[in-house]
């Protein structure tokens, strides 16, 4: 039996979320962009008013209130953005768990067991669309395929709000006449060679000798004949937060022994931000912390203990850790290695009681100093911030903590070719 | 204290968390400061509000026999929509 694969694109995300949190703009053009004071940044996303005068994505700030001088201007929040995207991950979850994200306002959703339950495709599109209309206040398109390419092609074909399903029986007419830079990883060089050479339309591409494809464009030009003809069998990556990750932890062995409880401390806290930046990656918060430790010689621990709230803090983490360390190793040995781990994860969004000696706020404080270090981090490298712990010992706390990655993930070959490739492709089209 | 931020108004709320970790708001403070008990809850969903300009989960409480629709934003926030 057919794969049923869902493609879901919200519409001009950013403009659409910014319209439902500013009611007086209704009716009115807006453009999510750079600070427009300053005479520089660009339109992430325009809303359909916007677009419709003739605002694009990419366009400089000015160059766009010169096209549409009645534009409103909003500036980006990051922040709100993936609040939706998660919401709208929340419903997906209630279809399936293989959801993949493209992006942080589109997924491929595998619905193929949901719909051995007696549901038609079409049903669940329609249940996910009026779900996301009713719940977050946006809209999206829907692709249904038996493949993820036609799927996604199937949601850029109609837009706003709109559910376009692509079947052995239309496909011909519907992808096969489309033209070539509309299928998924062909960007704006590939598209003008294609061209050039005399493939206008996808089913130029699908009707091509395959070797011929290969000979002019190389591996990819197979991957390209095979999509054209749906015969893409990549299969939706399970999600993140659904995936039967148990924990997550990290261990390491240092460089030296560890002779005292400064050393530790500082390889703890190192191990630590790289579990909570993990964490947070995969949206998960934890109540189990554990660590583990060996010396020198031949013996090991392992302690664990219950939290009353999930974290994915790096300095709570590192304190519940430092003190399982403290309470149960007696330094007869220096130690050659410490893991830190975190388990009986929930999702990050999880609903817990605070207690009267928890500082919500100060948690809040703790959790968006961690997310800006790792921006910091992922823009500048490790040692663009360190902790002031980490001077002591500059060999020490030189370990990359997160070169030893001891969590697997699902990771295809063409979810990384998705990244690369996508690169080029997202220039062409909207976000 | 309340806030009004566009067409929200964000007002103290008083609620309860169950042994099962189930919030429930009991009472809430208008913008003018009177204090209101929340008699009954007669629905609890996720909805988006366009008139009150956001999303949340929406409790339909029952206040002196009208009925209210109080949203959790889900960041330790609360919001009534602005008529
Ligand atoms: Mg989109």
């Amino acid at each position: 039996m057919d794969r049923i694969i869902l493609h879901s694109d919200m519409n001009c995300f950013y403009a659409s979320v910014e319209m439902l949190h500013h009611p007086e703009f209704i009716g009115m053009p807006l453009a999510v962009g750079g600070d427009p004071q300053a005479r520089h940044g660009i339109v992430l996303t325009a809303n359909y008013l916007a677009k419709k005068h003739g605002v694009k994505t990419g366009m400089a700030l000015w160059q766009a209130r010169q096209t549409c001088p009645d534009l409103i201007f909003v500036p980006p929040r990051m922040d709100l953005y993936l609040r939706f995207s998660h919401l709208a991950r929340e419903i997906y979850r209630d279809y399936t768990d293989r959801i993949e994200p493209f992006g942080i306002d589109e997924a491929w959703l595998d619905v193929t067991s949901c719909a051995e339950n007696m549901l038609k495709p079409m049903e669940i599109a329609e249940r996910i669309s009026d779900r996301i209309r009713y719940e977050l206040g946006l809209t999206v398109s829907i692709g249904i395929s038996w493949n993820k390419i036609f799927a996604k092609f199937g949601s850029d074909y109609k837009k706003p709000d709109a559910i376009t399903q692509i079947t052995r029986e239309n496909y011909r007419d519907l992808v096969w006449s489309a033209p070539a830079g509309d299928l998924l990883y062909v960007g704006r060089s590939t598209s003008r060679k294609l061209h050039t050479l005399g493939f206008h339309t996808i089913g130029d591409i699908a009707l091509a000798d395959p070797n011929l494809l290969e000979r002019i464009f190389g591996k990819i030009g197979l991957v390209l004949s095979a999509f054209a003809r749906g015969e893409d069998q990549t299969p939706v990556a399970v999600d993140g937060d659904a995936s039967p990750i148990k924990s997550i932890g990290n261990s390491t062995t240092t460089p030296r022994d560890l002779c005292n409880n400064e050393d530790v401390s500082l390889v703890i806290y190192l191990l630590s931000e790289s579990v909570a930046a993990r964490l947070r990656e995969n949206h998960f918060a934890g109540r189990v912390i554990g660590m583990s430790v060996r010396d020198n010689g031949l013996y090991t621990f392992t302690r664990q203990h219950r939290i009353s709230i999930p974290t994915n803090i790096s300095d709570e983490i590192a304190r519940h850790s430092m003190q399982l360390f403290l309470d149960n190793y007696t330094w007869k040995h220096p130690i050659r290695s410490i893991g830190v781990r975190v388990s009986d994860l929930v999702p990050d969004h999880y609903c817990y009681q605070p207690d009267l000696f928890t500082d919500i706020r100060k948690r809040d404080k703790q959790l968006k100093a961690d997310i800006a270090v790792e921006s910091l981090r992922s823009r500048f490298g490790h040692d663009a911030v360190l902790r002031g712990r980490m001077y002591f010992d500059r060999i020490l706390s030189g370990l990359d903590a997160k070169a030893e990655d001891h969590m697997i993930h699902p990771h295809s070959y063409f979810e990384k070719g998705n990244q690369v490739l996508n690169s080029e492709n997202k220039e062409t089209k909207h976000v | 204290m309340s806030e009004r931020v566009g067409s929200k108004i964000y007002i103290d709320v008083g609620a309860t968390f169950s042994a099962e970790g189930i919030l429930r708001p009991k009472y809430l403070i208008w913008e003018d400061g009177r204090k209101f008990e929340i008699d009954r809850i007669t629905k609890i969903e996720r909805c988006a509000t366009r008139k009150g300009g956001g999303a949340g989960i929406m409790y339909l409480c029952m206040i002196w026999g009208k009925p209210v629709r109080l949203f959790y934003e889900e960041n330790y926030r609360w919001f009534l929509e602005a008529e």
